[in-house]
């Protein structure tokens, strides 16, 4: 049992936590004997806390996390406590959120650690009463003697138990799945009652005695530099206290990332207001903007989607002799734009570099562990000496994996004394993101008469993200560039998958989803184009040609599509000008096929349902993997009806929702969400399988309705 | 009562009063004129010192630690903070203190006391929240709906609704939390 901390760590870390059972420091109780595991303490007036490690941003990991343990530990639910983990990566291993990871990256730790209490508690009951261990069970916060009904609530056996060995993490017995009692049960989330009387504190939230505020002018363009700063009136405006240039950050050999911090100009104040106020009043002559333009851009797409691949991610058969040779030869491309995060809570972090060498940090970030290891690396001090709190993120979608805004909040606050909290405008948070990267993609297929697909050959060009956060110096490898493995879960004897970057001034990184976004619209609205001129009906075109060679994924991919089918009424047909768009795909170990319905009004596109099938084995909670997919299904209709980040002179144009327009509740869809049964296979993740599909059962559906292709987005007219 | 609250920490070594307006004296030269408000937040009166051009939404989070109410976007276009005026819901980010007066401004803090109100119970019940940070000002927005609408139809909600952003995108939810609340049919 190596995941411990032990009360002198707990001292010498500064964190008032005690970990384990926490027992009252008196007595004879020996500090070091009291190591059990980190996610559970129990107090011997039974206050039952479980600690929560993964980010909370909305997605319910911890409610997951909660229940995952609580279920081992025969908790009584309504009773439990929780508080945020400590950023202590050395103990706390899943300090991350990403990947629609950290449900399944703690699915066995957690309900481990919820056994191991159990075994314990167990153990001290049946030493109390002189019976086998195998005569008692535990239940509902209890051990229960089962023959004879006695019954001793956990908190009144700590003191025995935690005298015990702690049992082998890999040796603890489970619970058989059958006699689950809150996992996969609809259970109401531990975090929304302070979400609804404002007691909620996220990241932007954060009050220190003494605290200052502080925004920064960035460039207008990426790249850019000030020539000139005037700060006079700046300096002068009210409760400002502070004017100072903060540096660019670029590649760091330390933690080997390029970190794309802009630079500029921050201005700190006595509050977020006047350290706006104060920002305005800056005179600054910036550098020339970049000749890139998302016209440039676009122009080199269709000259890569023409020409020489840098990299061929899949070559099987012969693929240019049968697209030559065919009879039937379809082509199209397919073109999604840069888009925002536009997490509803902008960027900040909030840093107090202490007197006494230590950094205090408060961050709603995904990534707290990397969080206090960057910050440590930029001040040159030992992580353990950094403090990272975990706030509540408002909204994440892969922006807060990103760790510029740390290192920007570290760079301000190491030159005031006091907590500074570092805030980003609405502005700066649509100006100065990490975008999903714009991409273009070529599609090639020759069918036969039956509709199977003989070749097809699939062209993607996009704005990589790894060159983002490569070292400029080092030549990168063209295979390294895009992770890409290339396939489509489509069956065709000869397939090529090849890939084109652009470069782009733009930064890029994960959106949620990553590239799923407009891969999955590629694939399905060509697969939708193929099943027409087949002149077959898209879903049963899509069950038939799921890949042999992929049996897994093929009989997920078939399971969604047949539940969609049906609960969809997918062959009842819609009224004049409605249409009905269908589109599937694997996300991670998670199936999931959407089943859009539209009207084309006015050549406007409403969409009024989506009906939505979902395979991620065992939902831990489905009551949140219903709402992560409404949720994803809402997030992916933006770029669909409104979304493109678009570039001039090398910079965003768009800078607030007047420009950058999402999805409001008038275009909310009415959604149903429907699960596969819970397969043998653990939670997989959901937080972005719903995304990709959107986008392309939309875009089938106005084909439904119009028989107009749209393969470019958003879709601002059908025309 | 009266809480005094100032922007930030203001060091008290430099305020003078000269009649009602104060002068803050920064370092060197500067000079900057505020003046004082009182304002009656949740029923209680707060006497803040701040230019009279700031907006509501810093004077609630920055000054008086209110911060249920939450900056979105600062141009009027996300809703995230909506407040209400003697009962109509504003956006906290338009409205310079000057021009708020008397009149009583309830924040999400002081919507009842115990999560009680029939928007917030009905919120939980359809587990609306995902990330929360838009909610304070969904359920602000409702609540004025609802206290003009005591019914309404769906395209009332839609219309009444469709000025707050949620990019966790829980519009559906939200939907049925109202009329939860207002007990119509969804």
């Amino acid at each position: 049992m190596k995941s411990t901390v032990t009360r002198r760590e707990v001292v010498e870390t500064g964190i008032a936590l005690m970990i384990g059972f926490a027992l009252p420091l008196r007595g004879k109780s020996d500090p070091e004997k009291s190591e059990f595991n980190a996610w559970v303490r129990i107090s011997t007036d039974n206050q039952i806390t479980v600690l929560a490690e993964t980010p909370e941003m909305g997605q319910g990991t911890r409610t997951a996390n909660i229940m995952m343990l609580a279920d081992e530990l025969e908790l009584d639910w309504t009773s439990v406590r929780w508080e945020q983990a400590p950023t202590i990566p050395r103990i706390y291993k899943n300090l991350s959120a990403g990947g629609s990871g950290s449900t399944t990256a703690t699915w066995l730790k957690l309900r481990k650690a919820g056994a191991q209490a159990r075994e314990m508690l167990l153990t001290a009951a049946a030493q109390r009463w002189g019976v086998d261990v195998k005569a008692c069970h535990a239940g509902n916060g209890a051990i229960v003697h089962t023959a004879s009904g006695r019954r001793i609530v956990y908190g009144d056996l700590v003191r025995e138990a935690i005298q015990l060995p702690v049992p082998d993490p890999d040796q603890v017995p489970l619970k058989d799945p059958k006699d689950f009692r809150v996992i996969g049960k609809p259970m109401q989330r531990v975090d929304i009652p302070g979400k609804v009387d404002g007691s909620a504190v996220f990241g932007l939230d954060v009050r220190r005695p003494g605290m200052l505020y502080a925004v920064i002018a960035r460039p207008p363009h990426f790249g850019g530099k000030a020539l000139h700063v005037d700060d006079s009136d700046a300096k002068a405006s009210p409760g400002v206290k502070a004017v100072f240039a903060v540096p660019a950050i670029g590649y760091v050999p330390a933690i080997d990332r390029n970190l794309n911090v802009a630079g500029g100009v921050a201005v700190v104040a006595d509050s977020t207001w006047n350290a706006i106020q104060g920002r305005k009043a800056l005179n600054i002559t910036w550098d020339q903007g970049r000749d890139e333009s998302t016209a440039t851009l676009q122009a080199q797409f269709r000259e890569k989607a023409a020409g020489a691949a840098s990299v061929v991610n899949v070559d099987r058969g012969k693929v240019e002799k049968v697209l030559t040779a065919a009879a039937k030869r379809i082509e199209a491309d397919y073109e999604f734009p840069f888009q925002a995060h536009a997490t509803m809570e902008p960027m900040n972090t909030t840093v107090h570099v202490r007197d006494d060498g230590q950094i205090d940090v408060w961050s709603p970030t995904q990534i707290p562990a990397i969080a206090q290891s960057t910050i440590a690396a930029l001040a040159s001090i030992p992580p353990e000496k950094v403090n990272v709190q975990l706030m509540l993120s408002g909204g994440s979608f892969g922006r807060r994996y990103q760790w510029d805004y740390l290192a920007e909040a570290y760079n301000v606050a190491k030159n005031i004394k006091v907590p500074v909290q570092l805030v980003w405008t609405r502005e700066d948070d649509m100006q100065h993101d990490f975008y999903l990267q714009y991409s273009f993609q070529r599609m090639r297929a020759a069918l036969e008469e039956d509709g199977h697909i003989a070749a097809w050959w699939y062209r993607e060009v996009t704005t990589p993200i790894s060159t983002v956060f490569h070292d400029p110096a080092k030549p990168q490898a063209a295979k390294d560039v895009e992770d890409w493995n290339g396939e489509t879960p489509y069956d065709t004897a000869n397939f090529r998958a090849d890939y084109a970057p652009v470069l782009s001034v733009v930064p890029r990184a994960w959106w949620r989803s990553v590239s799923s976004p407009f891969q999955v619209f590629a694939i399905e609205c060509f697969v939708d184009e193929l099943a027409h001129a087949a002149g077959k009906d898209p879903l049963h075109y899509r069950l038939e040609r799921l890949r042999a060679d992929q049996k897994g994924e093929a009989e997920k991919l078939g399971s969604v599509l047949q539940l969609v089918e049906q609960k969809s009424n997918w062959s009842n047909p819609l009224p004049k000008g409605q249409g009905r768009g269908l589109a599937c795909c694997v996300f991670g170990r998670t199936a999931v096929a959407h089943v859009a319905e539209v009207s084309v009004v006015d050549e406007e596109i409403h969409v009024l349902r989506v009906v939505s099938a979902v395979h991620c084995g065992l939902a831990v909670n489905p009551e949140s993997v219903r709402a992560q997919i409404e949720g994803a299904i809402n997030y992916a209709l933006t770029p669909v009806l409104h979304g493109e980040i678009s570039v001039k002179d090398g910079g965003v144009q768009q800078s607030n929702f007047h420009n950058y327009q999402v999805a409001r509740m008038k275009d909310a869809p009415e959604i149903e969400v429907h699960l596969v049964p819970p397969t043998a296979e653990p939670s997989n993740g959901v937080g972005e399988a719903g995304v990709p599909p959107l986008a392309p059962a939309v875009a089938n559906a106005v084909f439904a309705a119009t028989g107009k292709r749209m393969r470019r987005l958003p879709i601002l007219k059908v025309s | 009562m009266i809480c005094k609250g100032f922007m930030g920490q203001t060091d008290f070594r430099f305020i003078s009063v000269v009649s009602s307006r104060l002068r803050l004296y920064g370092e060197g030269e500067r000079i900057a004129a505020l003046s004082t408000t009182i304002i009656v937040v949740n029923g209680v009166s707060h006497e803040v010192n701040v230019a009279s051009s700031t907006p509501l939404l810093w004077v609630l989070r920055d000054a008086l630690n209110l911060t249920g109410t939450k900056y979105g976007c600062g141009m009027g276009l996300c809703g995230a903070c909506t407040v209400h005026l003697d009962g109509q819901a504003v956006r906290s980010c338009q409205t310079p203190i000057q021009s708020v007066g008397m009149k009583k401004i309830t924040t999400i803090e002081g919507l009842s006391h115990d999560r009680g109100h029939p928007l917030q119970k009905a919120w939980i019940e359809e587990q609306v929240p995902q990330c929360g940070y838009c909610q304070s000002g969904q359920i602000m927005q409702a609540a004025a709906l609802l206290a003009s609408h005591p019914r309404p139809t769906r395209e009332q909600i839609d219309d009444a609704m469709n000025g707050n952003i949620c990019r966790c995108a829980t519009y559906q939810r939200i939907r049925r939390a109202i009329q939860r609340a207002a007990g119509v049919a969804a």
